[in-house]
């Protein structure tokens, strides 16, 4: 290249308004051999820039195990949170006890048909138990027929004694 | 997306996520855990990358607002590294023999430059991107990048010329 040309590439190289092909060129003549004197200074600087391009990154990410980490880490905290919310609302050991107006109007209804059926059913029970006094009465009657008969083993004994058999 | 695919499309850019975050961050070990950083974050972000229209974009757009933030937070740890003092280009001779091989020396005025010339410089004159891609990965409009473009190649350029002339003195 002839150096009005360089010139004038570098003129609007340094206005930044060369093209990404013009700088190629550019890039190109500064690292030849062949370099006017007048452009020493710009040397250096194309072949910083090509320098720096072949920098590698050479670490390695590590990329699966933090994020299986996090999302177990995750887990042992909404756990945590279920069993708390477990202890405040679903108390085993509460006392708290419920009063007939606590109930709504259906459940005072349910509450009330429970109770008629008890009461049908203990007053059937106090029936039973009439019946069986009858039964009391049986049984007294009995203990007078017992007790007839103790003194005819009375009469028993002083027959053996009047009888002696050998 | 499995580990393979996220790589397959992690590679072609990974090194430029790196170069970028070498020239913000300077140093070597802080720009590899900050590609680190980075590359995590996409792979938790995997689920979505469909959306990108440009995950290679993207990826540099979150280097540089990662690195800025990084640069934040350490300026106010107070642990800046200090490479400001060659700016003016009274570096003494000495520091001039030090730096006598000029491609470290262009680093050297590189590290100098603000990080807005840094960035475009770098996605540039070493990535090659088009002016319309840098602009949408650093989120300026084209003419700021050209602006900023020309001023880090002309602050180079004359850095460079005043050193060889003291050299020459």
């Amino acid at each position: 290249m002839v150096f009005s040309e360089i010139k004038k590439l570098i003129e609007r190289y340094e206005n930044a308004e060369t093209t990404l092909k013009e700088e190629d060129m550019l890039r190109e003549y500064f690292s030849g051999d062949d370099i006017d004197p007048r452009f020493e200074a710009y040397k250096p600087m194309f072949s910083y820039f090509s320098l720096t391009q072949s920098e590698q990154f050479t670490k390695d990410v590590p990329l699966k195990p933090e994020r299986t980490y996090r999302l177990y880490q995750w887990i042992s905290v909404a756990a945590v949170v279920v069993i708390m919310l477990g202890l405040v609302f679903i108390n085993p050991f509460s006392t708290t006890q419920k009063t007939y107006a606590d109930l709504s109007p259906e459940e005072q209804r349910e509450y009330h048909d429970a109770m008629m059926a008890f009461n049908l059913l203990s007053s059937n029970f106090k029936k039973g138990t009439d019946n069986l006094s009858a039964m009391t009465q049986l049984s007294s009657a009995m203990k007078q027929g017992e007790e007839s008969f103790t003194r005819l083993t009375e009469f028993d004994n002083a027959t053996d004694k009047i009888f002696k058999y050998d | 997306m499995t580990q393979a695919d996220f790589l397959n499309i992690v590679m072609p850019f990974q090194d430029k996520v790196f170069r970028l975050a070498k020239r913000l961050l300077i140093s070597k070990e802080e720009a590899e855990d900050a590609t680190q950083e980075i590359l995590m974050k996409l792979w938790h972000k995997k689920d979505q990358m469909g959306q990108f229209r440009n995950v290679e974009a993207f990826a540099m757009t979150m280097t540089k607002n990662f690195c800025l933030d990084r640069l934040k937070s350490k300026s106010a740890q107070n642990l800046k590294i200090v490479h400001s003092n060659y700016q003016d280009g009274r570096t003494s001779l000495q520091r001039q023999m030090e730096l006598r091989d000029s491609v470290d020396w262009v680093g050297k005025i590189v590290e100098t430059l603000p990080d807005q010339q840094k960035m475009v410089l770098q996605l540039r004159d070493i990535e090659q991107y088009e002016f319309k891609e840098i602009a949408d990965i650093l989120n300026m409009n084209e003419t700021a990048v050209r602006v900023a473009l020309s001023r880090a190649r002309k602050t180079i350029r004359e850095t460079l010329t005043k050193t060889h002339s003291y050299g020459v003195q």
